[in-house]
C-alpha cells in the first residue's frame, strides 16, 4: 500500500460524497445489514449440519439424480427364436448386436420358450426368424421377421421399436442395394445441438437449475425460522433494524454460499458427467444470480408461513413438486393438459430451464432467450417484493 | 442526572389506557393502566401465566395489543414503534443470543445493530464486560456461559446502546443466588445513573428491591404500589410456628375466630391474627384440644410474600 498525498484526497474526497448519500437513517442501514451477514457467515461456518447441506447436499443430489434420470436404454435383453439357423440370419442376429440396444443372449428354440422369457421379464423383446429367411433373401422375395416387444414399460418398448425397425430396414437396403440399384425417397436426418440424443445433456443443465432453486430455498427459510424457534429473532426485532435490513443481510451470504454451490454444480456437470457449457460461462453465472434471488424470496416467505424448522422443510418440498413436474424438468410440458400447462407459466423453474438448457446445450446467447429472462425478471422482484413486505417485524 | 425531585410534574416514561391482549380465547393482558415514572424500579410480579411477559412484550414494541394504547418516551407503541426502539433495552425471560457466537462476537454484534461507532464503542464494551465480570470469557461461546453469565452477558448487550428504559424479563430465574445478588447491584447502580427499569420475577424478595411494584394476576394488575404500603395492606399480625400436623391444623384453624388467614411455608404455617396475644392463646386452645403438638411458635413481620398469597387468596374469593 503507498499512501500518496493524491491518494489520501481522493479516499477524503469520496468519504466526504459517501458522508453526504448517506445521511440519517441510510447511513446506519449499510452498518446493520453488514452485521446481519457477518453473524449469518459466524453461524453458517460454525454449524456442520448447514455446511453439509450446502455443499454435500447438491453434490449427492446432482450424482444421484444424474444417473437416476438418465432416459437412454441400452442393452435390452432380447430372445432369439432363429428358425432358419442360416449364415443369413446370423448377420441378421448380429447386426442387432452391433447397434448396442440389444443383448443377444437369450437363444430359444420354441415360441413356447420366449412367451416364458417375455412373462417373466428375462427379456424385454424377442427377434422371430422364420424358416426359410435365407432363401427368401437369396432369391429377392419379401420376407417377414418378427419383432415382439413388451409394452409394460413404454420408454424401453418405444426405444426397441425405434431401433429393431431402423435395424431391419438398414439390413433390408443393404440387401436391395446389393441387388439392384433404384431411385426412391429417403430421409436423412440431421440431430442438431445434442446429436447423440444422450439425455445426460438435456437432464443435467435442468438439475443445475432445480438444485439452485431447492437449496437457496430451503436454506434461507431454515435460517430464519430457526431465529424464531430459538427466540433469538426477538431480541433481533427490539432492536432498529428494519425488515429490510434484515432480509438483506439474511440473502446475501446465502447467495454467495449458492454461488458456490452453482460453481460445484457446474464442476460435476463438465467434469463428472461431461456435459459441456457451449455458451457463455458469464451469461450463465449472471442469470443464475439473477434466479437464486428470486429463489431465496421464496425461502423468505416459506419463514413468514412456517412456525417450525420442520414446518419450513414441508413447505420447501412442497414448493419442489411443482418446480419438479410443471417446468419440463421431467416431463414435456407440450404433452400436458392445457390446466396444468396453465400453471406452468406461474412456475419460475420452467423459464429457467429454457435458460440453462439454452445456454448449455445449444450455446445461445442474450437473443433467442430474451423472454424467459424478462419474465424471470419480474418474477424475481416480485417474489423479493412480496417476501419483504410480507416479512414482519414484531411477534404474533 | 437524575437530581430533580419534582418528577410529579413531568410526564410518566410509561402510560397505558386499557391495554390488552388475547390469544386466541387466552386473555393474556386485560385492560391494563400503569404509569411508570421515570427513574422507578418498577417489579411486576406475579405467578406463571399471570401476562408479566406479553406486558413487556407490548410495553417494548414488539407486540401489538388488541385493544388500548401504550405510550413509552412519548411515542406510542404501534404507530411509532421504532422510535421507542433506539431508546429502549430489552431482555427475554429465555437466553435469546447467539449460542454459537463468542461473548465478544454477542456484544460486538449489537454494538454494530445500535450504531455504536468509534472511541466510545470499545471503551463502552470494556466497561460493560467488565460491569458484567465477563472479561475472563470474551472468547466462551455464549452456548456454554452458566446460567448466571449468559443473563449478565444479555444485561451487557442490552445496555450497549445506553437506553434509558430497561425492560428486563425474569433476568434471575434460574440463577445462583450469589449470580442473584449480583445481578440486583448491577440494577441498583444504573438506577442511580437514573435508568428507569421494569423488571418482572416471581420471587418475592426481589420484589422488595423495587421502588413500586406490581402484582398481576391472570392478566391483571390487581394491585400497584410501594413495597411498604402493599406490606401495610395485611390486616392484622402473622404468626409463625410448626404444627405436628400440619393439614388437620390448617382445616382446624380456618374456623378459629379471630384468625383471618391461614398459609403454608414448607412445613411451617402463617396464622393471619387480629392481635399477637390473643390469637397465640386461640391457636394453642385450638389445637391442643385436636392433640396437635406446636413448636416454634413466634411473631414474624409480613413480607411481600404473605401480602402477596393473601390479596391472590382474596382475589379468588371474590371473582367466584
Ligand atoms: N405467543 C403466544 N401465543 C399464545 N398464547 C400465549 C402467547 N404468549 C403468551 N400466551 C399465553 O398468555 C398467557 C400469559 O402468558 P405470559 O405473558 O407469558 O405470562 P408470564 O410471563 O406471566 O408467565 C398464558 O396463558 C400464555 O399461555
Ligand atoms: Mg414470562
Amino acid at each position: 500500500m503507498i499512501d500518496t498525498p493524491a491518494g489520501s484526497a481522493y479516499t477524503g474526497l469520496r468519504s466526504v460524497c459517501i458522508r453526504r448519500f448517506l445521511t440519517g437513517e441510510r447511513a446506519r442501514m449499510i452498518p446493520r445489514t453488514l452485521a446481519i451477514i457477518r453473524k449469518e457467515f459466524l453461524h453458517i461456518i460454525r454449524d456442520r449440519n448447514t455446511l453439509i447441506l450446502i455443499f454435500l447436499i447438491p453434490m449427492i443430489q446432482m450424482v444421484l439424480l444424474g444417473y437416476a434420470a438418465r432416459t437412454d436404454i441400452d442393452n435390452i435383453a432380447m430372445a432369439v427364436l432363429d428358425g432358419d439357423h442360416s449364415a443369413a440370419s446370423r448377420r441378421l442376429i448380429q447386426a442387432f448386436d452391433a447397434t448396442g440396444y440389444f443383448d443377444m443372449q437369450r437363444y430359444v428354440s420354441s415360441e413356447q420358450a420366449m412367451t416364458d422369457a417375455l412373462d417373466r421379464g428375462l427379456v424385454r423383446a424377442a427377434l422371430v426368424i422364420p424358416v426359410g429367411y435365407e432363401a427368401a433373401v437369396l432369391s429377392s422375395t419379401p420376407v417377414e421377421v418378427g419383432l415382439v416387444v413388451d409394452g409394460s414399460d413404454p420408454t424401453v418398448a418405444n426405444t426397441v421399436l425405434a431401433a429393431g425397425l431402423q435395424t431391419g430396414q438398414a439390413q433390408s437396403r443393404a440387401q436391395v442395394a446389393a441387388t439392384i440399384r433404384r431411385g426412391g425417397i429417403e430421409v436423412r436426418p440431421s440431430i442438431w445441438y445434442n446429436p447423440g440424443l444422450e439425455s445426460v445433456n438435456y437432464m443435467i443443465p435442468a438439475l443445475m437449475g432445480m438444485v439452485l432453486q431447492f437449496l437457496a430455498t430451503l436454506v434461507t427459510s431454515l435460517s430464519i425460522v430457526r431465529e424464531r424457534e430459538l427466540g433469538t429473532m426477538e431480541q433481533i426485532i427490539v432492536t432498529p433494524i428494519r425488515p429490510i435490513e434484515l432480509v438483506l443481510g439474511k440473502t446475501i451470504p446465502y447467495i454467495l454460499f449458492s454461488f458456490i454451490d452453482l460453481l460445484e454444480v457446474l464442476l460435476i456437470g463438465t467434469f463428472w458427467f461431461g456435459v459441456p457449457i457451449k455458451g457463455s460461462l458469464l451469461l450463465l453465472l449472471g442469470l443464475s444470480a439473477m434466479f437464486l434471488v428470486g429463489s431465496l424470496g421464496i425461502g423468505i416467505m416459506i419463514s413468514t408461513a412456517a412456525h417450525t424448522q420442520q414446518e419450513a422443510m414441508l413447505l420447501g418440498m412442497l414448493t419442489l413438486v411443482p418446480s419438479i413436474f410443471l417446468s419440463g424438468f421431467l416431463f414435456p410440458l407440450e404433452a400436458m393438459p392445457w390446466l396444468l400447462r396453465i400453471i406452468s407459466y406461474v412456475v419460475p423453474l420452467r423459464y429457467m430451464l429454457v435458460i440453462v438448457r439454452g445456454i448449455v446445450i445449444k450455446g445461445v446467447g442474450l437473443g433467442p432467450i430474451a423472454l424467459e429472462v424478462a419474465i424471470l425478471g419480474v418474477f424475481c422482484i416480485l417474489i423479493l417484493m412480496v417476501s419483504a413486505l410480507r416479512f414482519r417485524k414484531s411477534l404474533e | 442526572m437524575n437530581s430533580d425531585t419534582s418528577t410529579g410534574g413531568e410526564a410518566p416514561v410509561i402510560d397505558t389506557h386499557g391495554l390488552r391482549r388475547v390469544f386466541g380465547k387466552t386473555v393474556a393482558v386485560d385492560g391494563l393502566d400503569l404509569t411508570v415514572k421515570r427513574g422507578e424500579v418498577f417489579g411486576l410480579v406475579g405467578p406463571d401465566g399471570a401476562g408479566k411477559t406479553t406486558v413487556l412484550r407490548l410495553l417494548a414494541a414488539i407486540m401489538k395489543p388488541s385493544a388500548g394504547s401504550a405510550i413509552v418516551a412519548g411515542h406510542d407503541t404501534v404507530q411509532d414503534a421504532e422510535a421507542i426502539k433506539e431508546r429502549i433495552g430489552y431482555m427475554a425471560q429465555i437466553f435469546s443470543l447467539y449460542r454459537d457466537l463468542s461473548v465478544q462476537e454477542n456484544i460486538n454484534f449489537f454494538a454494530d445493530v445500535y450504531g455504536v461507532t468509534g472511541e466510545a464503542r470499545q471503551q463502552r464494551i470494556e466497561r460493560l464486560l467488565t460491569f458484567a465480570r465477563l472479561t475472563g470469557f470474551r472468547e466462551r461461546r455464549a452456548g456454554r456461559l452458566s446460567g448466571g453469565m449468559q443473563k449478565k452477558l444479555g444485561l451487557a448487550c442490552t445496555l450497549i446502546h445506553e437506553p434509558d428504559i430497561l425492560y428486563l424479563d425474569e433476568p434471575t430465574t434460574g440463577v445462583d443466588p450469589v449470580s442473584r445478588r449480583e445481578f440486583w447491584d448491577i440494577l441498583t447502580s444504573l438506577h442511580t445513573q437514573g435508568v428507569t427499569i421494569v423488571v418482572t420475577t416471581p420471587y418475592m424478595d426481589e420484589a422488595e428491591r423495587c421502588s413500586r411494584v406490581g402484582l398481576m394476576y391472570r392478566g391483571r394488575l390487581i394491585e400497584c404500589d410501594t413495597p411498604e404500603r402493599i406490606r401495610g395492606r395485611i390486616p392484622g399480625q402473622v404468626l409463625e410456628f410448626l404444627p405436628g400436623d400440619r393439614h388437620r391444623a390448617r382445616t382446624i384453624l380456618h374456623h378459629v375466630p379471630g384468625v383471618s388467614e391461614v398459609q403454608s411455608f414448607g412445613e411451617l404455617l402463617h396464622v393471619f391474627v387480629e392481635d399477637l396475644a390473643s390469637g397465640e392463646a386461640a391457636i394453642y386452645k385450638a389445637l391442643g384440644e385436636a392433640g396437635i403438638s406446636i413448636s416454634a411458635m413466634r411473631p414474624i413481620e409480613p413480607r411481600m410474600e404473605e401480602a402477596f398469597i393473601s390479596l391472590i387468596r382474596r382475589q379468588e374469593e371474590t371473582g367466584k
